[in-house]
């Protein structure tokens, strides 16, 4: 896909080492990221997965650069980060259009910003808009558009700037099932196409074997990785077909084992009685 | 069938030819089209359909929030609702757990699991707030009764959501896609916590979702319902051994249900998605 | 992507039931019917217990002292005949759009530059909060004093009345903007007068024009007691000069009752028309608010 040449020379490496974020006033912080170190391969589909909490967009948002951490660092390229920058851009789990902007002077923000040639962008633009199907709804303001196109116009303003890395936080997680899927389908097809890094966050395991090439399994906070699995099923993948093959059941099984207790961890938050109803739980399968 | 450990002797359920309709500005809409469906007692029976069907109907009129314009509902063998009673009056023995349910957030947790009894008069504060705290209790929630629910994870209060339903004692627990805001990972936990109480407690379950999986997870038998009008399509056995160990999803026999379920949903939504429902999918 | 469109799309059978009735008549509603009897017997009661004098032979108390509809409406139809009745309307609308244009002019960039500037905010917010707890009208005398004309301390006072709700809301809006759209456009390099034009201005907008819709409808408020305090400026004659406010006080004076009531009706008017142009004028200002 064409796209500007300022980030010509950039691979699209991440790495954290020994990252640690709290948040909450004085005595009251509490580590959301403690001693979080991962390293995401460049031009691969990483996903993200672990039970929801403040851990994973925290991480995000270290990575895209709006916050800065408390101890570690957090690497691009090799190189720290010290602010946001068009090479690494997030799509959010909520919209972020703009909401008084069609779609298309949504998608053409990043260049009019940056001061690009109109005609340029706007060429590409259409592209885009033609790209994810949405040329016919161009004129429209975000609200005037479902929730699965509103999250396609979201992918084009991002992809118009041709990041090095795409972060997508979750961004399917509010869509109605059938739509779910469609996007899915959607964005792998997508990605299928370019060399960028794509970082994914997901609780949703089929969706992530779906995606990844490699799936970095997370604990609940404070955040840090458990383990990292390797997908290498091949390509393209079909979400039908997926759920019948042997292998991907397989890596399903043992991420899913260290999911489910991780997620029983952060349902129980702490609560002794609640970890021993959920023990109880799991004595009464062991010994039927 | 796999009868739970301490069964139940009430709870039976039985739909008559059920009829619903509703008024839309100038038009009828016919929500519910004679739905016939025995549930017995102590049994956990997955509701499924596409969105819009009228299942909710169901369930309402079941609880008693809104009356049927046909057919009949019966519980242990009276007539909740039915021919010279459209009905239903709203009762204890049938309680609903919601989507988006709410715990009041500036009473504390126990405040909020007695408030039912107290309020209708049927315990005294002291009597309510001693089976509160029994019940939270065996629900795994002891040392939380003191706190708000803001101060527990929302699993947690979902869990107290539970209780306070329990609470009444009820023949028949409705819930009415509870779990549906919560992430997959989540899901799985709050299941085995809700299957945990149903061994303990061994009440009647009608539980309405779209998630494929969390109803053969669940349930003893999982209904499909058509598109709107709604009666069930097919039901199906699901003759996995309880206790249920989430590893089974990944198992042969569950991929074989998935799959059989699904196609007969697939075939229902795609009806009601071109009759221009927003939702018709499942996972 | 048909499939979507169709999603929107209602259901074609009751979509068809409503084409082929008659749209129904105004009345044909339950609660309109409600409303127009309520009206009308509100009216008649009205009529009734003022003129009950006459047919009953006493006065009860409050409604006994009203003129009746009637009676104003005679009142009303003299009055469209006097060019001082038409005068008092233009001076009181002249004077709200002074107030009001200076209030969103002087108030507008005063409450951006509050919310995107910590220091400027540090400074000017303080002495704004000690000033706003003043109520407008009790300014009234003190502005009599320090401005030139009595026209002008009439406009200053309707000003403030505007401009501390205009501050507000705007305020208010600028935090209520999304942070993550402010991230979106950092990451993609906005420079911070980027932001602030694209991303701020457009924000605030629909904030801007609640507090515009707000404000009018005090500025009225603040007018005709203004009026009424300060005598109306161009003072005068009975009916003449002044606005609707010294119209109505005038005529409590004069002894001319109905016209208090038609000066008070006048005022409800004026005051709808121009909160509805408000109001309109803020909807196509914010053309991506008023779709669905």
């Amino acid at each position: 896909m064409p796209g500007s040449t300022a980030h010509a020379g950039q691979t699209g490496t991440i790495e954290l080492r020994g990252v640690c974020k709290a948040y909450g006033p004085g005595r009251f912080a509490r580590d959301v990221v403690r001693d979080c170190s991962l390293r995401i391969a460049a031009h691969r589909f990483t996903v993200l997965i672990g039970p929801s909490g403040a851990g994973k967009s925290t991480l995000v948002r270290l990575i895209a650069g709006f916050e800065k951490p408390d101890r570690g660092v957090v690497l691009v390229d090799g190189r720290p980060v010290t602010g946001p920058g068009s090479d690494r851009l997030v799509v959010f789990q909520e919209s972020a259009l703009f909401p008084w902007m069609t779609a298309e002077q949504n998608i053409l923000y990043g260049p009019a910003v940056r001061g690009e040639k109109r005609d340029r962008s706007r060429a590409l633009g259409a592209a885009l808009l033609e790209r994810v199907g949405l040329t016919n709804f161009r004129r429209l303001y975000p609200n005037q558009l479902s929730g699965g196109m509103q999250r396609r116009v979201e992918l084009a303003r991002a992809l118009i700037n041709d990041p090095s890395i795409m972060i997508l936080d979750e961004p399917f997680r509010g869509l109605d099932a059938m739509t779910r899927r469609l996007m899915l389908e959607y964005y792998a097809e997508l990605s299928s196409h370019s060399s960028r890094t794509n970082l994914f966050i997901t609780t949703d395991l089929d969706e992530a074997i779906f995606l990844a090439d490699t799936l970095v399994l997370m604990s609940h906070v404070p955040t840090r990785v458990r383990s990292v699995i390797e997908v290498d099923l091949p390509r393209p993948r079909h979400l039908t077909a997926l759920f019948r093959d042997e292998k991907a059941n397989a890596i399903k099984m043992q991420a899913f084992a260290l999911l489910h207790d991780e997620a029983m961890r952060a349902f129980a938050g702490g609560s002794r009685a609640a970890t021993d109803f959920v023990a109880a739980y799991r004595r009464r399968i062991a010994t039927a | 069938m796999n009868a739970p450990a301490s069964a139940s002797p009430v709870g039976a359920l039985a739909i008559v030819e059920a009829v619903k309709l509703y008024d839309q500005g100038e038009a009828k809409i016919l929500a519910v089209d004679r739905c016939s469906l025995d549930i017995p007692a102590g049994e956990i029976c997955m509701i499924v359909g596409p969105s819009g069907c009228g299942k909710t109907s169901l369930l309402n009129a079941i609880a008693g929030f809104h009356g049927l314009d046909g057919g009949s509902i019966h519980l242990d063998g009276h007539m909740l609702c039915g021919p010279g009673r459209p009905q239903a009056n709203i009762g204890p023995d049938r309680i609903v757990v919601f989507q988006n349910g709410a715990l009041f957030p500036w009473k504390t947790n126990i405040e909020n699991v007695a408030f039912g009894p107290i309020v209708q008069k049927r315990l005294t504060r002291k009597a309510a707030r001693e089976k509160a705290r029994l019940l939270m209790a065996e629900a795994g929630l002891a040392g939380h009764e003191d706190e708000y629910p803001g101060e527990i994870s929302s699993g947690l209060r979902r869990r107290v959501e539970i209780v306070r339903a329990l609470m009444n004692d009820p023949a028949v627990l409705l819930l009415d896609e509870p779990y549906r805001a919560l992430d997959a990972l989540t899901k799985s936990v709050m299941h085995e916590a809700l299957l945990e109480t149903y061994y303990r407690t061994g009440t009647t379950i009608f539980f309405i979702t779209h998630d494929l999986e969390e109803a053969i997870f669940l349930g003893h038998r999982v209904v499909v319902m058509t598109a709107r009008p709604c009666r069930p399509k097919c039901i199906f056995d699901i003759d996995i051994p309880h206790p249920r160990d989430y590893g089974v999803l990944t198992s042969a026999r569950f991929r074989r249900l998935a799959a059989e379920i699904s196609a007969q949903l697939e075939e229902e939504a795609l009806k009601s998605f071109a009759r221009g429902e927003k939702e018709g999918g499942v996972q | 992507m048909t499939a979507e469109i169709a999603a929107t799309a209602t259901d074609p059978r009751t979509f068809r039931q409503s084409l082929s009735r008659r749209p129904p008549s105004l009345l044909a509603n339950p609660s309109t019917r409600r409303a127009c009897i309520a009206v009308l017997a509100a009216l008649m009661f009205w009529q009734l217990g003022a003129t009950s004098d006459a047919w009953l032979g006493l006065r009860p108390p409050i409604i006994g002292h009203i003129p009746s509809p009637v009676a104003v409406l005679e009142a009303w139809r003299l009055l469209l005949g006097d060019p001082g009745y038409w005068e008092s309307w233009y001076l009181s609308f002249t004077r709200v759009l002074m107030g009001f244009a200076a209030a969103t002019a002087i108030g507008v960039p005063f409450g951006l530059l509050l919310a995107v500037s910590r220091s400027f905010r540090g400074v000017a917010f303080p002495v704004f909060e000690l000033l706003r707890p003043i109520p407008p009208l009790a300014w009234v005398p003190a502005s009599i004093i320090f401005w030139p004309t009595q026209e002008l301390s009439i406009d200053f006072v309707i000003f403030l009345g505007a401009f501390y709700t205009i501050v507000l809301n705007v305020l208010g809006g600028a935090r209520e903007i999304d942070p993550r759209l402010l991230q979106v456009a950092r990451s993609m390099g906005a420079s911070r007068w980027n932001i602030f034009r694209r991303l701020i201005l457009p924000g605030v907008l629909p904030s801007i024009c609640v507090g515009m819709e707000v404000a009018i409808g005090i500025t009225w408020e603040v007018v005709v007691a203004a009026e009424m305090i300060s005598g109306g400026g161009s003072g005068g004659a009975a009916s003449s000069g002044g606005g609707l406010g010294f119209f109505i006080w005038n005529s409590y004076i004069g002894g001319s009752y109905p016209d208090i009531i038609v000066g008070m009706i006048s005022i409800g008017i004026a005051g709808y028309l121009s909160s509805a142009f408000v109001r309109r004028a803020g909807a196509r200002l914010t053309p991506w608010l008023a779709i669905r």
